[in-house]
């Protein structure tokens, strides 16, 4: 938690950076599906990779409230920038700092703060995606080691980390949660190979792929919390989505504003019939309804990560979260490219490219069916109590 | 060596600056401010000085309204050690004359006894280009206005000006007064993490009756207002209808 003053200071650093280096090198992202490693180290001088981890491990520390404001600003820039820090801030990291030893901590927190290592997290497989629970990569304990086999898919930043916070099966005969622990395994451990990178419909520049673990043998040391968490790292996982609901509805509400920006300036500025489109009721009930969506979905972050900053954790509003401001946003991408007619169709605007950026977002960390899954059976729960 | 940076706060440059309706001056109300361009020039090259070993300290010093604690903090964020506001102004509206600014710098000189002064060359509100060169006056020190470069050698900066259709290269006995310009250095941006350091900076508050300096304006505004319109252009047919209108109405063929 930093104090509002100095706050106030990091968001207008983040906006000036957004404005003057992320945005103006968006077209090369695009084209070289790749960030340019200048833009790279000034992320990393800036201080952006350590914005979630505590000041006494060499992050800023930031609460959830002002992480949400942060993540809003800097998401006005393609989504291929926060997906590079993404990890870092959120799913590779946070279960090192929810659940990690404090060696664990000691070890890869400053690291990840500084961004001279980039953490993934590896839960998905082929055959496991909604159905978490379930993975099938196992982890045979050996001696005071376990042996790690499978396939991890889809893995954000794969081909950048040095550790994946990982999850896998240490006991075969708990078919579910209760058998599945969350390891940190070093990206050079022998045994762990990278698929080729995926291609992807957009986020052109960030980075998946498939992560094969053959005979990956790791000290049970590296168990997120040490040996006594075996059987834990379903929990950790959960704990760790959780909060990354918070941040993903920050993320489409930073889109969403970049997409109504662009759409408005375009209507001012496109002139049918004799009069500027943003003067056709039409087009006026496009853009209100997004501002109108919009407004109400930030409110919506702000209040649920008021409410974890509160009470550590925030379930059933993480999820609604997530589930109205992806599917918000993914609306207001819809309405910004209608706005532009043919010219939003046209990868010279810019909104053609953030339509497709915006689909992942009900898509990944639990698809908006899932969040309507878990919504609901947390509303029958409380309703049980 | 101590290198003192003056700083001022001014309306950001990316503003669409609005003239008041009765035309006594801008509308600030609610306008976003920021640290001078030329003057975070001035404070990189101070900083870089630093690095290189030639400055031992950097301190940034700052005239106007309380406010302009936030613009210090950014120096300091950049890597200023240390700081002095003079608040002097009551409100944004209430602008510190350069001759005012130029005494209040010098007792600070006089106190801090810097080696170097950079400042920018000028602010980019009211674009006066003024107070480097009458600080230099008052402190009878030698100036190097419009640097384009600097260098420190033994007791003397060499400084490479910008001057119309060319540069020139002055060597100036220190101490002295150099004002930055546009192509000094790229500034560095303020990381997050220094932001957050900056605050523990020592940020001293000053008044101008501290120094006995009077800072009540000497000028009036007799009115300002905002550049003419520019005109619709026209489209033309072809490259003969541009030949002719480039030669017969606007004369310029
Ligand atoms: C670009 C990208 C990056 C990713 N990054 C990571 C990462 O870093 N780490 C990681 O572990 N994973 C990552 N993922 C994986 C992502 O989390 C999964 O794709 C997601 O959880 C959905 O799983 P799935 O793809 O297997 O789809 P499936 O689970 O097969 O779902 C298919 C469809 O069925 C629906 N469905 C499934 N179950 C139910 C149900 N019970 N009720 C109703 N509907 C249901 C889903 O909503 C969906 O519409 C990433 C994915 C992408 C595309």
């Amino acid at each position: 938690m930093v104090d509002e003053e100095t706050f106030a200071q990091l968001i207008d650093a983040v906006d000036r950076f957004v404005e003057e280096r992320l945005i103006p090198a968006e077209p090369r992202v695009e084209a070289e599906d790749e960030i340019p490693p200048e833009i790279v180290s000034q992320m990393r001088e800036m201080g952006l990779y350590g914005l979630t981890i505590p000041e006494e491990y060499g992050g800023l520390g930031l609460s959830m409230s002002q992480e949400v404001r942060l993540v809003e600003r800097l998401c006005r820039a393609s989504l291929a920038f926060r997906s590079l820090i993404g990890t870092n801030l959120g799913i590779g990291s946070q279960g090192i700092l929810m659940d990690g030893t404090e060696e664990q901590k000691a070890h890869w927190l400053p690291r990840l703060a500084s961004g001279e290592v980039t953490a993934s997290f590896a839960l998905t497989e082929p055959d496991y995606g909604s159905d978490a629970a379930h993975i099938r990569t196992s982890a045979r304990r050996d001696g005071n080691d376990f042996v790690i086999n499978g396939v991890k898919r889809y893995i954000t930043n794969a081909p950048r980390a040095g550790v994946f916070t990982l999850m896998a099966r240490t006991n075969p005969d708990d078919p579910g949660a209760g058998g599945v622990t969350a390891f940190l395994v070093p990206a050079d451990a022998p045994g762990l190979e990278l698929g080729p990178p995926d291609r992807k419909m957009g986020q052109r520049g960030a980075k998946t792929c498939d992560v094969r673990l053959t005979d990956v043998r790791v000290p049970q040391d590296a168990i997120i919390g040490g040996p006594r968490n075996e059987g834990k790292g379903f929990r950790t996982a959960m704990k760790v989505l959780d909060r990354g609901r918070i941040h993903i509805s920050a993320v489409a509400v930073g889109t969403a504003q970049r997409m109504l920006d662009e759409a408005l300036r375009y209507a001012m500025e496109r002139v049918q019939f004799g009069k500027p489109i943003v003067e056709h009721q039409l087009v006026q009930a496009l853009l209100a309804d997004s501002q109108a969506e919009l407004l109400a979905a930030r409110a919506m972050v702000r209040e649920t990560a008021a409410l974890y900053d509160r009470e550590g954790r925030a379930q059933l509003e993480a999820s609604a979260c997530k589930l109205f401001c992806t599917e918000m946003a993914g609306r207001v991408a819809d309405r910004a490219v209608q706005v532009h007619g043919g010219a939003g169709y046209m990868a010279e605007y810019p909104v053609e490219r953030l339509y497709r950026d915006v689909r992942l977002l009900r898509i990944y960390e639990g698809t908006s069916q899932i969040q309507q899954m878990l919504v609901a059976r947390q509303m029958a729960r409380r309703a049980a109590r | 060596m101590k290198v003192l940076v003056p700083v001022k706060r001014v309306i950001d440059y990316n503003v669409k600056v609005r003239v008041k309706a009765d035309g006594s001056g801008v509308d600030l109300a609610n306008v976003k401010m920021s640290m001078n361009p030329f003057d975070e020039i001035a404070v990189e090259e101070a900083i870089r000085l630093k690095e290189k070993g030639v400055a031992t300290e950097v301190v940034a010093v700052s005239i106007g309204v309380k406010q302009a604690q936030e613009t210090l903090r950014t120096a300091l964020a950049m890597g200023a050690d240390r700081a002095i506001l003079i608040e002097a102004a009551e409100d944004v509206t209430q602008d510190i004359e350069p001759l005012a600014v130029a005494k209040l710098l010098k007792a600070v000189v006089e106190e801090e006894q810097p080696g170097l002064v950079i400042a920018g060359k000028q602010a980019i509100d009211n674009d006066m280009n003024a107070t480097g060169q009458m600080l230099a006056a008052l402190l009878g020190w030698p100036q190097a206005t419009f640097a384009s470069e600097l260098k420190i050698e033994g007791d003397h900066a060499v400084v490479t000006r910008e001057v119309d259709g060319g540069l020139q290269t002055v060597k100036v006995k220190l101490p002295a007064i150099v004002t930055a310009d546009l192509r000094l250095n790229e500034p560095r941006y303020a990381s997050l993490p220094n932001i957050m350091k900056a605050k523990k900076k020592p940020l001293e508050v000053k008044t101008p009756a501290d120094y006995g300096v009077d800072v009540s304006p000497r000028l009036t505004v007799v009115s300002t207002s905002e550049p003419p319109a520019r005109k619709a252009g026209v489209k033309v047919a072809d490259v003969a209808e541009l030949v002719s209108k480039l030669k017969n109405e606007a004369g310029v063929l």
